[in-house]
């Protein structure tokens, strides 16, 4: 406790006793549904009220820790920040071609990162509500009834999840916030022991990929029509491709097609970025609203994640994902995958991809190389893309002559997702609010579209199915009409005027 | 025919000492572990950081500076000598911004492990934050502000080793800070060098070799795999063993 709050006379002899954190209720999640005249709904607001400053207090600091301090900024992906920075860094230090080694250990981290990101999502977080279905009791409806209910499948999900975070452990030093990458490189190689470690599980790990994707498809053909028009929202879609068009989340060029799959634009260099995406802002909320330039701000949103990284690649190079790909392209008829619960489909995908991967570098001799960094004159400017778990997110830095940040600009994933999960709680608003009154499937329909897109920011209390959140309807004159809200407890409480 | 040995008696076990030891002097050679932050063997003593307090027939010394003497009783380990530590290392925490997750120097850094040795959990007072900036003006060497906790031994290694005197201590208590000896104040503008003893000194993340970073591996710095009373001081490693990154 801080000395200026010490009351107690013997401060050694107190209890610790933890209040929950009921403040984080109106943090979280709150959107506003704005309706008109004849109670359409003709906006919807998912209001981010958290401030993270980070691109504010790393000016000042020394641009060669940039990839251990940008990672903070999150505790679930973090080796996503840690790998952009590092290769906006790369940039930094003039590194223009990484050493095998450090490219294969990167991609080992990154692979590792995405696998256990994925498998989270699916498993602890999502699964309760595709397999019990929407209107499933909201006390069941979590990660504890999955493992009563089907102790496999949870099983499965957290061993998948342990497996991922090793792969990180070993080629970062630490599951969550560790330091493998820096600038022009990586500070470490794998042992032989340490690749036979890996190697111990990897094909179990394979064949669970392979066993999550038959899970996903089926709940997903069993209701098809259904999961096809939930939330679905004709958008563009924004990713990273190879150089082949291949499926690539650790470096290519940007990709962005339109709703119909047409070609915006292609292998653009990254770190010409700016020339091609603008971001918007709106006064009630923090988080910035990316467009695509060339479309204007109303109609170049866009979508980000593995929905857009399946639709806009040409193939997979592993076999059991491009299989799996060439199924879900075919639900789309000619035309991308529009539905927004597909992205648990194409998570799924991405996962058995992720293991695949592994599998591949593991027999790869360079992980054990020694040549490990790789750099030329230090330069002004850095710009670092990757493909995180949650979509594309951009790094961009500017040093001056002795090394210290001057400006920093950081694009992550949620906020190139944040237009399309405004327009997906629309879609489901639209559907199922029925006059003036919101209700508790209602509630649980938005929270299921805003989950489909894997938001960061929700992450934190979502994780044992109690996502906080609060729907409020607002008329045209701008008066509450109904507020209902939903504690960190689970309990549903309408507290409208 | 043997001579008679002078002793003192350290946590009641007896320590040899000679003529002009002092309590540190006597314990280290003993192998015994006195925590401290701004001693260090090579230099005169200062006895600025407090951190070697132990207990001395009754009163509170600093190890570095008292002399060693015979029937000394030196309570070195009890726990209200650690709690004192502790507050001391919690006073330095919030004086300064020291934060560990993202510091270079953290796992090899000496104000962080004798913080592990003395169970610290918490800063326990209100932080200061003080506004400070990094001088990355010199093209080998950066110096983070933040990180100081004035234990002056850059300024005794540059003045006595280096014979350059670049670095001085300024100001008056809590306005207490460090300072370059140069026309503007910046370290790029002084005589200092890389390969000045001063820059081989400093026991926190304070003075730092530029653009290596995190270039060592959790697992294999110095203090990831034993505490500090085990491995001993930062500046006491040589290069190659694990506390080369920064500075020793």
């Amino acid at each position: 406790m801080p000395s200026n709050l010490e009351t107690a006379d013997n401060p050694k002899k107190l209890e610790r006793v933890v209040i929950e954190p009921l403040t984080r209720v109106e943090g979280h999640g709150k959107v506003t549904l704005l309706q008109d005249e004849d109670l359409h709904i003709k906006q919807a607001r998912l209001h981010i009220v958290e401030f993270r400053g980070f691109e504010k207090f790393i000016q000042g600091r020394p641009y060669w820790e940039l990839p251990v301090l940008v990672q903070r900024l999150c505790g679930i992906c973090p080796v996503s920040h840690h790998l952009a920075a590092a290769k906006a860094c790369d940039m930094l230090v003039g590194t223009t071609q990484l050493t095998a080694t450090a490219e294969k250990i990167r991609r080992l981290m990154h692979y590792g990162q995405t696998l256990q990101s994925h498998a989270l999502h699916f498993f602890h977080l999502c699964s309760p509500d595709l397999l019990f279905g929407f209107d499933d009791e909201v006390r069941h409806r979590n990660i504890v009834g999955v493992i009563e209910d089907s102790p496999e499948i949870a099983k499965q999900g957290v061993l998948l999840r342990k497996y991922g975070q090793e792969v990180i452990r070993v080629t970062a030093g630490k599951r969550v916030h560790g330091t493998g990458a820096i600038p022009g490189g990586v500070n470490k190689s794998l042992s032989q022991e340490e690749i036979r470690y890996l190697q111990k599980d990897i094909d179990q790990i394979v064949q669970w990929g392979q066993d999550a994707v038959e899970l996903i498809k089926r709940i997903f053909f069993e209701q098809l029509d259904y999961h096809m028009a939930f939330a679905a929202i004709d958008t563009n879609m924004l990713g990273l491709v190879g150089a082949n068009g291949e499926f690539d989340i650790y470096h290519g060029g940007l990709r962005a097609r339109d709703a119909q799959g047409g070609s915006i634009f292609d292998h653009v260099d990254y770190t010409r970025y700016s020339d091609y995406l603008r971001e918007g802002v709106k006064n009630w909320s923090y988080m910035k609203f990316p467009y695509i330039e060339a479309l204007g701000e109303d109609a170049g949103w866009y979508r980000v994640g593995p929905l857009a990284r399946v639709n806009n690649c040409d193939y997979f190079s592993t076999p059991l994902a491009e299989e799996q790909r060439r199924l879900f392209k075919e639900a789309g008829h000619g035309r991308p995958v529009q539905a927004s619960l597909a992205f648990h489909w194409a998570r799924l995908i991405e996962l058995l991809y992720c293991a695949e991967a592994i599998r591949e570098l593991l027999l790869d001799p360079d992980l054990g190389g020694t040549d490990l960094l790789n750099k030329g004159q230090l330069q002004g400017t850095g710009i670092g893309v990757i493909e995180a778990p949650r979509g594309t997110l951009f790094h961009h830095y500017e040093i001056d002559d002795d090394g210290i940040v001057n400006r920093a600009n950081l694009i992550v994933s949620t906020t190139n997702n944040n237009q399309a999960m405004n327009e997906s709680i629309r879609q489901v608003a639209g559907m199922y609010l029925d006059g003036k009154q919101l209700t508790e499937p209602l509630l649980n329909q938005i929270e299921v579209a805003i989950r489909a897109y894997d938001p960061c920011l929700s992450c934190a209390t979502h994780a044992m199915g109690k996502m906080p959140l609060e729907v409020v309807l607002v008329n045209e004159q701008n008066e509450v009409v109904d507020r209902l809200e939903k504690r960190i407890t689970g309990d549903i409480q309408r507290t409208c005027p | 025919m043997s001579e008679e040995k002078n002793t003192f008696m350290l946590d009641g076990v007896a320590v040899e000492f000679n003529e002009g030891d002092t309590i540190m002097d006597a314990a280290l050679r003993a192998g015994a572990y006195i925590p401290h932050l701004c001693h260090n063997p090579e230099f005169t003593p200062h006895g600025s950081c407090r951190v070697c307090v132990v207990g001395v027939n009754g009163r509170q010394v600093s190890a570095c500076t008292q002399p060693a003497a015979t029937g000394l009783d030196v309570d070195n380990g009890s726990g209200d000598i650690t709690d004192e530590r502790r507050r001391l290392l919690q006073m330095l925490f919030v004086e300064g911004n020291h934060v560990c997750p993202g510091c270079e120097k953290s796992g090899a850094c000496q104000l962080q492990a004798v913080a592990y040795y003395t169970g610290m959990l918490s800063p326990h007072f209100t932080h200061f934050f003080p506004k400070r900036a990094v001088d990355a003006s010199h093209p080998d060497t950066a110096i983070d502000y933040n990180r100081c906790i004035l234990c002056e031994l850059c300024v005794r290694a540059s003045r006595d080793v280096d014979h350059k005197s670049v670095f001085s201590i300024s100001g008056r208590g809590i306005g207490t800070h460090l300072t370059i000896n140069a026309p503007g104040g910046k370290l790029g503008d002084s005589t200092f060098a890389a390969t000045d003893k001063a820059a081989q000194v400093c026991p926190v993340g304070a003075i730092l070799p530029k653009h290596r970073g995190y270039d060592q591996p959790i697992g294999e710095r110095l203090y990831d795999k034993q505490p500090i009373s085990i491995v001993g001081d930062v500046a006491t490693r040589k290069p190659g063993n694990g506390g080369d990154s920064h500075g020793g």
